[in-house]
């Protein structure tokens, strides 16, 4: 049984049936034995396998069209810098924003997240402002800010999440003041797979303070359907490694008045107007937050994941992932002393489920399921934060992704079983 | 447990050490404490020694993490009691020497219980696990003021901050 396999309508005639079975298909990596098992891979929220559309976009860069960008009057450059802003165009069409001049490329989530701080905060911050973040953030949300705070006098404060894994909403007007000047927090836990209200929370920041908002989407532009401009916020940053794409590249969008009050990040090559002895000026956006030589080839491998993401379709995706949480939720509950993590309303979550089995450590767990052939992870994945509040020092946590299947989470199980006969 | 490496790993042995440490606990008269985290995996030892002269009277420890790491410093400390300190720097070179693959360890009788943790060193990741306890062990004889004997070449230690 394929879950998520829907009768085509007339409408979506031209897209092909959503079915893993054949999607996976597509992911060359995915069609070998680990320890002598099939693979099964269940680490996506760590990073996500790539389609072979995405191989070649970056094989066919490398092989015709390698040149910088921005620079060389011939006709190799003149191709490459045509992909780059393509990409980037693509990128932020995906995403909803307005311009792509509003889309810089970067590293990924943790260098959108770090322009931020190092660009606005450092410039913006003073002693007495106040920071909002939460409790389920990835460290990639938390270090920078401490970084600045300390140098701004800036104070941190904390939005708590409940026993479920859910933002104490109630309490975030009270959090919220004139001093209030980011809020910054997560689409999607990285732990948990709360899908946090962005919008409602935009609209309650709104109201109670002057604050920008800035939301950690590397969860969640994989996961389902994202649009900077209905969500409301003021900035939003995201990986490609976590959607399909190649690692080393990723995205932060902001709203145009914003980067453009925003001093540049980085400088070099690329983001100047004119330098002289005594001072340089800086290039338009995007270019101001992109110095040096970009990834190029990133940014073309990530723009042929768009494609192949909304092939799929980004609505499909989700439903289909939201079938394999309830499934394996279901039966894994049968697995005895198996604790799930996060909240209860699987419609709360994304394809993340983090869990404690008896009095197995997750690393003997995740020891276990590698000898079956079934790649998990486990450790605090880099969220402290949410691993205190959870009082475990760790858990193992399984993470779909479109290409995961019922036989997938079947072997899970059955490789959990095993994990039960040897600690009991 | 069908697979063979699974099933050298999860040795019975391992396995009560795990659930019933021996010596986990605290040890008020100690001359020396040392905390070993392994970032990664947030595996925690803190092991506490009572040291006169050159030899280990008492060998304590707390800590929390998976079975590896957990079983390997009780059994550790199962055999650091009476030691010199000379003898405790040598267990802990035959240890390591076994975690990187010497086969000869594993029939080495001062190693003790320690020999069940023989199949670890066929799974590479969890090897940092076993020597988290050592990590410690050799830290605290540094603090103690002792010297450690030179080591075979290709003995990589593992340091954790």
């Amino acid at each position: 049984m394929n879950l998520g396999a829907t009768a085509p309508s007339r409408a979506t005639l031209a897209t092909p049936v959503f079915d893993p079975a054949v999607l996976r298909r597509d992911f060359p990596i995915l069609d070998q034995e680990v320890n002598s098992r099939a693979l099964v891979y269940l680490d996506n929220a760590a990073t996500t396998q790539k389609p072979a559309s995405v191989l070649t976009a970056l094989e066919s860069y490398y092989r015709r069209d390698n040149a910088n960008v921005h620079r060389g009057i011939h006709e190799l450059s003149r191709r490459a810098t045509v992909a780059y802003e393509d990409a980037r165009a693509r990128v932020g069409r995906f995403v909803g924003a307005a311009d792509p001049a509003e889309v810089i490329f970067t590293r990924g989530t943790t260098e959108s997240i770090n322009l931020m701080a190092w660009s606005w905060g450092l410039d913006v911050l003073h002693e007495g402002d106040e920071i909002l973040l939460t409790e389920m953030e990835h460290h990639s949300n938390v270090v920078p800010w401490q970084l600045v705070a300390q140098r701004t006098g800036a104070t941190l404060r904390w939005l708590e999440i409940d026993d479920q894994g859910l933002l104490e909403l109630d309490a975030l007007p009270k959090l919220l003041g004139q001093r209030t000047r980011l809020v910054s927090l997560t689409h999607v836990s990285n732990v948990l797979g709360t899908v946090n209200p962005v919008a409602d929370i935009v609209r309650t920041v709104r109201e109670h303070s002057d604050a920008l908002v800035l939301i950690d989407g590397a969860q969640a532009v994989p996961h389902l359907p994202v649009d900077v401009r209905s969500l409301g916020c003021d900035a939003y940053a995201f990986s490609g490694h976590k959607m399909c794409g190649p690692t080393g590249i990723g995205v932060l969008w902001a709203r145009r008045a914003l980067l453009d009050s925003m001093p540049p990040f980085q400088g070099g090559g690329e983001m100047i107007r004119v330098v002289e002895r005594e001072g340089s000026t800086w290039a338009d956006l995007p270019h101001k937050f992109e110095a040096g030589t970009p990834n190029i080839a990133g940014a073309i491998g990530l723009s042929a994941a768009v494609d192949y993401l909304e092939r799929v379709g980004m609505a499909a995706i989700a439903r289909h992932e939201h079938e394999l949480l309830t499934y394996a939720l279901d039966h894994l509950a049968e697995v005895p002393g198996f604790r799930g993590l996060g909240p209860d309303q699987v419609e709360l979550r994304s394809g993340v489920i983090s869990f404690a089995l008896g009095d197995a450590h997750p690393h003997d767990i995740s020891t276990i399921l590698d000898s079956e052939g079934i790649a998990v992870r486990a450790g605090h994945h880099c969220a402290q934060l949410v691993m205190r509040h959870l009082g475990l020092p760790a858990t193992t946590r399984a993470s779909f992704y479109f290409y995961n299947t019922t036989d997938d989470v079947d072997r899970m199980v059955t490789a959990l079983h095993v994990v039960k006969g040897i600690f009991g | 447990m069908e697979n063979p490496p699974l099933k050298s790993l999860y040795q019975q042995l391992i396995l009560e050490h795990y659930r019933k440490p021996k010596n986990k606990a605290d040890l008020p008269d100690r001359t020396v404490e040392v905390r070993m985290t392994n970032p990664v995996c947030g595996d925690e030892i803190v092991l506490q020694l009572k040291i006169e002269g050159d030899e280990i009277r008492t060998a304590r420890f707390a800590g929390q993490g998976c079975s590896i790491s957990q079983a390997s410093v009780s059994m550790m400390t199962a055999l650091l009691e009476g030691r010199k300190l000379t003898d405790a720097d040598g267990i802990a070179t035959r240890f390591t020497q076994m975690m990187h693959g010497d086969e000869s360890a594993g029939g080495d009788r001062t190693l003790g219980d320690l020999r069940a943790l023989q199949g670890v060193s066929k799974f590479p990741v969890r090897i940092k696990c076993a020597l988290l306890g050592f990590d410690a062990l050799l830290e605290a004889l540094k603090q103690s003021g002792h010297t450690p004997v030179v080591r075979d070449e290709g003995d990589e230690e593992e340091t954790t901050p």
